[in-house]
């Protein structure tokens, strides 16, 4: 089943990626087609399966409360596209969460 | 004969009994990279003055004494997803073309208390997402068995430079068979061993619930010998185990009398080559001749696997790689008067290369809302039912013989119109990930003058018997011993 | 009586008292030069993993044991996924699946608005544990308005949030219920509940229903709400606003609306038109957790008394009344002064608890509250206070001296018994020298001793001031009635 422009735009957005009508498109055949291969998985019957969600049974791995002084501030922004004032830089941003 | 032809073994043999120095070792790997990596183009980055600096600080330490560890010496290449503090971090996208990590990975720092001197930090698939290191941002990486076929991938330069003898070992990471299906391409060991024995601290994630990170190299005693340095408890990653580890060189005895080899009947369909299944069949009647019981084991839930990986692996992706959103490090495209999901969007579609946006996008609706529960659930649960026909198989034998890939290497831009062709490459490999186990391929043979690999599969942490199997066949062969000529 | 019932549910994220963040060892000090509390997990760098704090477990533990929530003895963490340049990993680890703890309960006092109030239940959804973002501020600090900037000082400092379910039915409740949430995290030493440095945040939910519909109306979120004053406004506001809207025969629109206090009012919050879609799944860094009965009962036994639990038992074993027991129960360390001022103190007459009580509700905190300041900052310790009472007691000085001496161990922190010594303030109990001053007083004031005689007991009062002036206030004034009465009516 072939996804909606609708849909491949939703997905588009929720991936923050700007992509052209042309790579929308592409998308769209691209997408379409593995989700086609998924369909297989519901021939097997899994009601009973628990997910996996760790292969090994590690539980309760837990560090003690105990503080040390993080990076060196060069080390933090040594990568920062733009900062100032010894904090990261982005446009403004209006809308909250 | 040069020292770039010898094992690391026996490279850090020389160095301690002072028949080589540190600088030696690195001058000659230097030369050969710097000989032969035009063609090949293995690395992003070559460290030659890094190399240097630290084989003299070696050398003088040894000088005086000191121990300098078990890889003293040994040059290595490592995966460019590999944080090095103070070296560029690429993962090969543009995204992080200019990413200087302000810390090691675990395993970098590991190496380091070992002696391993890095030469340079090695070409992938983008973010490891691929099987042919075609898909990195800057540019592919040659097979030296045949300078027109890829290495394989995502850990292809990697590989690609321990056959071009441009370091006897290298690090590369493996989320569904990114060590494994390189090191069959290019007729290396490549081991993948099983998840939480090495800690990915520092390893730019793709699939958090699949990445290993593991060694490759000429023979099975590299591979060990570099499994034991990197191996081990980390607390800096929960799901690192916490146990005493075996010593893996001890592991190898060469001898599998009486070792159960199961044979996975469903590892010899989707789209294997009778010449790959001939070479692998062959290796197991190799492995009964040493004294090996070969039994017929069924895993039906293995043609699921694909499907699997393809909804596990990009859904975790797709969180994994949401950082990169040009805010604290990396590319940033922004234009006069774009707001902040201007920024992000235009930072993303130019920063990731195409089969990386793709994934993403099939692991964010993988994992929306209405679509979760029929795909990454759905996944989840599959995964639970191919780990238990690995247990079931595991209750009948002591490791699994299949082959690493359905062909040997493809030719650059073979596959690139054809990209469920590409993924098929990983058929074999990714049911291991699934179930966390420990697997290692190793040659078994040629195919038109390109390597074929023998897949062997152990049970979790049971990397000594995996290595012991490996290494028992290997000596009883001669497919190690023969080069790429470049 | 408004046409609609208000429903209201609270949603509370309270910074834990840690050392340590929550997956990384940077300090949990947001207040500090920005991007000096950071490093490569919190600042979400490539190839760094997460490692839960030990002791946010056992925090987070400690309240929903207090809330009497079913804890999810396996529990896991999972990814809430969202872009936001505050959000370093962009996904905030979080709970949803199998949260902490599910249910359980909070109970309020509700006044009756006569000064006596009721006990409410509010019920509780669930109570999970994550970690704080970043802080993001504007450009006008750095001259450029067109750009935010971001600090991740505050970036992974943990956080509980404690979802209540729309239980409350008016401004009034919500603020009891904000009072007893609060002071049980102080109690139960898991937050400083500072409001003002944000480490104790409210957001509420609010809808009204014309009285009788069982369906709830159109839920609408308020945010920025950092105080309680603020938490108060705002909803009056958005009640006020909304009423407007269905009086009007209008619809309330579903949305998130942040509190401008300024203006008094709720605005509605600018957003892009886009849904969100958290896109949860289980966090494959992080183990999952196994909560077994020994770790349980390990931190049930760090606990304190909860204040409801102490409030009765000072009512029903020490005698004091309900309004005595709120006061003293109102923080754990008004409470705990209290229970150490009275340690080891009995009277005859069982008024031990009642005594010190006086003194703490009255004198102390009267102190106390008129500087502004805080109970663990009084410099009298609460021994002292013992002592001092132990010196009315006895007979040794005066109510009236004692309160001059407290206002003297209250600014320098000395003993009663020094003070008293040094100042000769000692009470006069001796008969002979005190039958010797009132016969003084008596000759001294011939006109209140006749007025006295004639039946004006008030000139009573006038004879017994004068042997306190002589006594410098020293005299035990039992004594002084008595001794004097015993000379007029010779
Ligand atoms: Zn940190």
């Amino acid at each position: 089943m072939r996804l909606t422009s609708e849909e491949v735009d939703h997905i588009a957005l929720l991936s923050r990626l700007d992509l052209s009508p042309a790579e929308r498109e592409r998308a769209a055949t691209e997408l379409s087609q593995i989700l086609d291969h998924f369909e297989q998985l519901k021939q097997l019957d899994t009601a009973d399966v628990p997910p996996t969600e760790h292969v090994l049974p590690v539980v309760n791995v837990l560090r003690a409360d105990e503080s040390r002084p993080g990076l060196p501030r060069e080390g933090v922004l040594q990568n920062a596209p733009e900062h100032a004032g010894g904090m990261f830089q982005v446009p403004r941003v209006v809308e909250a969460e | 004969m040069s020292l770039s032809q010898l094992s690391a073994y026996q490279i850090a043999q020389q160095v301690q009994s002072k028949k080589a120095s540190c600088r030696e070792v690195v001058d000659d790997f230097l030369g050969r990279i710097e000989a032969v990596e035009e063609r090949v183009k293995a690395f992003v980055t070559v460290t030659g003055d890094e190399a240097r600096r630290r084989a003299d600080m070696l050398d003088r330490r040894l000088a005086s004494g000191e121990d300098i560890g078990a890889l003293g010496g040994v040059p290595i290449a490592v995966k460019d997803a590999l944080c090095t503090r103070g070296v560029k971090t690429t993962c090969s996208s543009k995204m992080l073309e200019n990413f200087v990590p302000p810390y090691d990975a675990h395993v970098v720092e590991r190496l380091a208390v070992d002696g391993a001197i890095t030469v340079g930090k090695a070409n992938m698939d983008e973010f490891a997402m691929g099987s042919s290191t075609e898909n990195s941002a800057f540019f592919p990486t040659r097979n030296p068995w045949d300078l027109e076929r890829v290495p394989g991938g995502s850990s292809g330069g990697s590989t690609a430079a321990v056959a071009a003898l441009e370091a006897p070992l290298a690090l590369g990471s493996d989320t569904g068979g990114s060590i494994r299906q390189p090191a069959a391409y290019c007729g290396c060991v490549g081991l993948k061993p099983t998840y939480g024995l090495v800690s990915r601290y520092g390893l730019i994630a793709f699939a958090s619930s699949l990445d290993q990170i593991g060694p490759i190299a000429n023979d099975v005693r590299d591979c060990a010998l570099l499994l034991q340095s990197i191996a081990g408890h980390d607390r800096r990653d929960t799901t690192s185990i916490n146990r005493s580890l075996p010593k893996y060189l001890d592991a190898l005895t060469g001898n599998i009398r009486g070792l159960k080899v199961g044979v996975p009947q469903e590892f010899f369909a989707q789209g294997v080559q009778g010449y790959v299944s001939d070479a692998v069949h062959k290796a197991i009647d190799k492995m009964a001749e040493l004294g090996a019981e070969v039994v017929e084991v069924s895993m039906p839930s293995t043609e699921y696997a694909l499907a699997t990986y393809y909804i596990i692996a990009p859904s975790e992706a797709s969180s994994n790689l949401a950082r990169y959103d040009g805010v604290q490090y990396g590319l940033r495209v922004h234009e006069m008067g774009d707001d902040i999901v201007q920024m992000y969007s235009k930072t993303r579609v130019k920063g990731f290369g195409h089969e990386v946006q793709h994934r993403i996008m099939i692991g964010t609706h993988a994992l929306s809302s209405g679509f979760y529960d029929a795909y990454y659930l759905k996944a989840q649960k599959v995964r639970t039912l191919i780990r238990r026909d690995f247990e079931a198989a595991f209750q009948k034998c002591d490791v699994l013989a299949t082959p690493t890939a359905p062909t040997v290497a493809f030719k650059l831009g073979e596959n690139a119109n054809d990209p469920f062709a590409m993924k098929l490459a990983d058929v074999c490999t990714i049911p291991v990930n699934m179930a966390g186990l420990p697997a290692i391929s190793l040659p078994c043979g040629f195919h038109e003058k390109m390597p074929i690999g023998l897949q062997l599969i152990g049970n979790l942490l049971d990397e000594s018997t995996l290595l012991r199997a490996a290494h028992a066949y290997e000596q009883a062969t001669d497919w190690h011993t023969q080069r790429a000529v470049l | 009586m408004s046409k609609y019932e208000i429903v209201i549910g609270m949603e509370v994220h309270a910074e834990l008292l840690t050392q340590s963040k929550q997956f990384c060892a940077c300090p949990n000090e947001a207040v500090a030069p920005p991007n000096t509390n950071v490093c490569p997990v919190c600042l979400g760098f490539p190839g760094s993993l997460p490692v839960l704090n030990a002791k946010s477990v056992d925090l987070s533990l400690r309240t929903v044991l207090a809330f009497d929530s079913k804890i999810n003895t396996r529990c896991i963490f999972e990814r809430k996924n969202y872009f936001y340049p505050d959000l370093p990993k962009a996904y905030q680890v979080s709970q949803r699946l199998l949260p902490l703890g599910e249910g359980g309960f909070i109970d309020i006092d509700v006044p009756n608005g006569d000064g006596t109030s009721t006990v409410k239940r509010v019920g509780l959804h669930d109570v999970h544990m994550e970690e704080d973002t970043g802080k993001s501020q504007h450009g006008e600090s750095i001259g450029d308005p067109d750009s935010s900037l971001i600090d991740f000082n505050r970036s992974g400092i943990p956080l509980l949030e404690i979802v209540s379910l729309p239980d409350m039915r008016s401004v009034e409740e919500a603020e009891a219920y904000m009072t007893a949430l609060r002071q049980l995290l102080l109690y139960l030493e898991v937050s400083d509940c500072k409001m003002e440095l944000g480490r104790l945040r409210f957001e509420a939910s609010l809808s009204l229903r014309p009285w009788g519909q069982e369906e709830y109306g159109t839920r609408v979120e308020v945010k920025n709400l950092n105080s309680m004053k603020a938490v108060r406004d705002s909803l009056r506001a958005e009640i006020e606003r909304q009423t407007r809207i269905l009086d009007s025969g209008g619809v309330v629109v579903q949305q998130t609306m942040l509190w401008d206090e300024a203006s008094g009012t709720t605005q509605p919050m600018r957003s892009k038109e886009q849904a969100h879609d958290y896109r949860y799944f289980p966090e494959p860094d992080l183990v999952p957790l196994d909560i077994d009965s020994a770790w349980l009962e390990r931190v049930r036994a760090s606990m304190p008394e909860l204040p409801r639990a102490k409030n009765q038992r000072f009512i029903e074993q020490l005698g004091l009344s309900s309004y005595e027991a709120g006061v003293l129960t109102s923080s754990r360390e008004i409470a705990e002064y209290y229970e150490a001022a009275l340690e080891g103190y009995t009277k005859s007459d069982g008024g031990a608890a009642k005594a010190i009580s006086n003194w703490v509700c009255n004198e102390l905190l009267g102190r106390v509250n008129a500087q502004n300041s805080s109970i663990a900052e009084a410099k009298v310790l609460p021994a002292q206070l013992r002592e001092l009472v132990q010196l009315i007691d006895a007979g040794t000085i005066s109510g009236k001296i004692a309160k001059e001496i407290f206002d003297e161990m209250f600014t320098s922190g000395r003993d009663a018994k020094s003070i008293v010594e040094e100042r000769g303030l000692t009470q006069m109990s001796d008969t002979t020298e005190l039958e010797a001053i009132c016969e003084k007083v008596i000759a001294a004031n011939p006109k209140a001793v006749e007025d006295y005689r004639g039946g004006k007991e008030k000139s009573f009062g006038a004879l017994v001031g004068g042997v306190m002036k002589e006594t410098k206030g020293r005299a035990n004034p039992a004594l002084v009635n008595e001794l004097l009465k015993k000379a007029l009516t010779q």
